[in-house]
């Protein structure tokens, strides 16, 4: 997987959990605000989430790297640096 | 001969309206196979039949509500080996005996042949006088997602239960080649069968040639799952929304949106100029499609809701327990059986909590069961109700059979099924009744203990709260630890604290070795 920038790693952040909301009202969602209990994922949505999102950056997402996609900031974050060691 | 009833979908149902057949008669229907669709007052739920055999007389149209129990259609027996449509077996040696009902029917190769032949003409009138109710609808049916749903439905979990209806002409009409399994494969799919050559015994379709179609290439219109499912139920076409979401996107709003520019002005409307208006008014059951709305159903789930809660509070006289479970060992569990597996095979705590639950309830029957007739009768099995929170309002409790024998894994694989069915689709009519024990976990609405409300006629629901870390004193020494605070809601005139005080000792003491889970 190419490394992702800021932009496209949100973008595929919030396209799947619109895969899994698809009502997710995004703009009720500050960067910093915890996105699971903003958009009500349970934690079988939040599992649904980091299946999409491995597959889709093509990256290892584990159990330990949970706490680092608690918002939408620190996910994207996180998805640029896992996305940029591989290359 | 049996009659097919009006299931029982909940100890709160009394009626049930038929929305809509997917069998005719003649079908042959195995145990199982889905045969209607029901509206209760909380979803449409599938319903199955429970036995095998041909569907004889359908005997309430689409848009009936009916009492519980009542006949809906007869299900004549056959002589006929139990085989599904196309799967190899001998045609019926009918004998001295009657005619099965399906040779009489000018169904099978004649009629799919004229199928795959037809040119113009996509109608085979020949095969339309059997079957009266069901042809109606499906005839009338506005037309709502004419795509199909794609083979890579898979990156869309969220498509591949909402249901396509029958096109308006052609499709269900002409595909009685099929068995009525195949058919509903071929609806889910979104392919059409009167374009498929059947493998099967007499060139009848099998469940592989559906599987392997390619669905037609109808261009896919882009639509949230929610605003599917949402005009089918309003019979908006989706293809005539025009969509204000992400890449023209169709949402749930765009599509009431269009509803409401239909029902004021016919012809102004989004609608196809090349097909009838929507006529809601003319419907003989327009009552079915009116009951359908998701505002209606938020409303009667509500009432639906709380009318049984209301009966629960005045009838049953709840005692309620609460215990704290450190969750070191199921976390440790939990992580080393979930490092080595991909996101799609991992698990969740609430996996083992519900084993927990009901492995406990096999140590106490006496939670377990039903109050009946001013007694407690215990349940032979253990099948787990589980409360699903819906994001539009509500909750369904839909049901995990026999959840005590299954592994952890084959229960976190039916929890998703189920949770997302729940949420997004149909539920089956096995997977709503039954219910011996409730489960209800409220932790990822991030609360610690729920205190719930038993579901008459159980006599106790379970709940757990959020996993939590809490400083947590063990052997003299003061640690920080994942905990759960586990309550029990317990029906007082079936048992006393002392049987609930030992079930939930029992939850904690299963959740201390999660590997024997």
């Amino acid at each position: 997987m190419k490394p992702l920038n800021d932009a496209e790693a949100l973008s595929l952040i919030k396209e799947s959990i619109t895969q899994i909301i698809p009502d997710a009202d995004f703009t009720l969602v500050e960067p910093d605000d915890k996105f699971r209990d903003v958009l009500e994922l349970d934690s079988l949505d939040f599992l649904s989430l980091v299946e999409l999102l491995s597959e889709r950056v093509g990256v290892r997402i584990g159990e330990e790297d949970y706490p680092d996609l608690t918002t939408l900031s620190d996910t994207t974050r996180f998805l640029v640096e896992r996305t940029g060691q591989g290359s | 001969m049996t009659a097919f009833t009006m299931p029982s979908l909940g100890a709160d149902m009394d009626e049930g309206l038929l929305q809509e057949w997917l069998v005719s008669p003649g079908d042959r229907v195995h145990k199982g196979d889905v045969m209607a669709v029901v509206e209760t007052d909380k979803a449409a739920i599938e319903v199955e039949c429970f036995e095998s055999g041909t569907v004889g007389r359908l005997l309430v149209e689409p848009g009936t509500r009916v009492p519980v129990g009542t006949p809906l259609a007869l299900i004549e027996d056959q002589a006929v080996p139990d085989v599904r449509a196309g799967v190899s077996g001998g045609p019926v040696t009918a004998g001295a005996e009657r005619v099965p009902a399906w040779s009489a029917e000018p169904t099978g190769e004649a009629v799919l042949n004229k199928a795959l032949t037809r040119a113009a003409a996509d109608q085979a009138p020949a095969a339309r006088h059997q079957r009266p109710a069901p042809r109606k609808k499906a005839a009338r049916k506005p037309e709502a997602t004419p795509e199909p749903a794609l083979a890579a439905s898979r990156k869309e979990p969220t498509d591949e239960h909402v249901p396509a209806p029958p096109k308006p002409s052609g499709g269900a009409d002409s595909v009685i080649g099929a068995g009525p399994l195949v058919r509903h494969l071929a609806v889910l799919r979104g392919v059409d069968l009167t374009t498929l050559h059947g493998t099967g015994r007499g060139g009848r379709i099998t469940r592989a040639d559906v599987e392997h179609a390619q669905p037609p290439l109808a261009p896919r219109v882009r639509a949230t799952p929610y605003a599917r499912r949402l005009a089918q139920d309003l019979g908006v076409d989706l293809a005539a929304v025009r969509g204000t979401g992400d890449g023209g996107a169709v949402r749930a709003a765009d599509v009431r949106t269009a509803m409401r520019t239909l029902a004021g002005g016919r012809g102004s409307g989004p609608e196809r100029p090349d097909r009838g208006p929507l006529n809601g008014d003319q419907h003989p059951d327009a009552a079915a499609r009116r009951d359908s709305r998701p505002e209606d159903r938020t409303d009667t789930m509500r009432r639906a809701i709380a009318d049984l809660m209301s009966r629960s509070k005045r009838e049953i006289p709840h005692y309620y327990l609460s215990t704290t479970i450190d969750l070191t060992a199921a976390d440790d569990w939990l992580r080393r059986v979930n490092r080595a597996r991909t996101p799609a095979d991992r698990l969740v705590p609430a996996a083992l909590l519900l084993k927990a639950a009901a492995v406990a309830a096999r140590e106490v029957p006496a939670l377990n069961g039903y109050w009946q007739n001013g007694g407690f009768v215990p349940a032979s099995e253990i099948n787990v109700g589980i409360a699903v929170s819906l994001r539009q309002g509500g909750l369904l409790a839909p049901v995990i059979h026999n959840a005590d024998t299954l592994p952890p894994d084959a229960l976190m694989t039916r929890l998703k099924e189920l949770v997302q069915r729940a949420r997004r689709g149909r539920l089956r009519g096995s997977e709503m009744a039954g219910a011996t024990l409730t489960v209800t976990s409220l932790g990822d609405q991030g609360v610690e203990a729920v205190f719930g409300v038993i579901h008459p006629p159980q006599v106790a629901l379970v709940g757990f709260g959020a996993v939590v870390e809490r400083p947590w004193a063990a052997g003299g020494m003061l640690g920080v630890r994942p905990v759960v605070t586990a309550t029990l809601a317990a029906d007082h005139r079936a048992t006393d604290g002392a049987v609930g005080a030992r079930y939930l000792t029992a939850v904690d003491r299963l959740l201390q070795r999660p590997e024997e889970l």
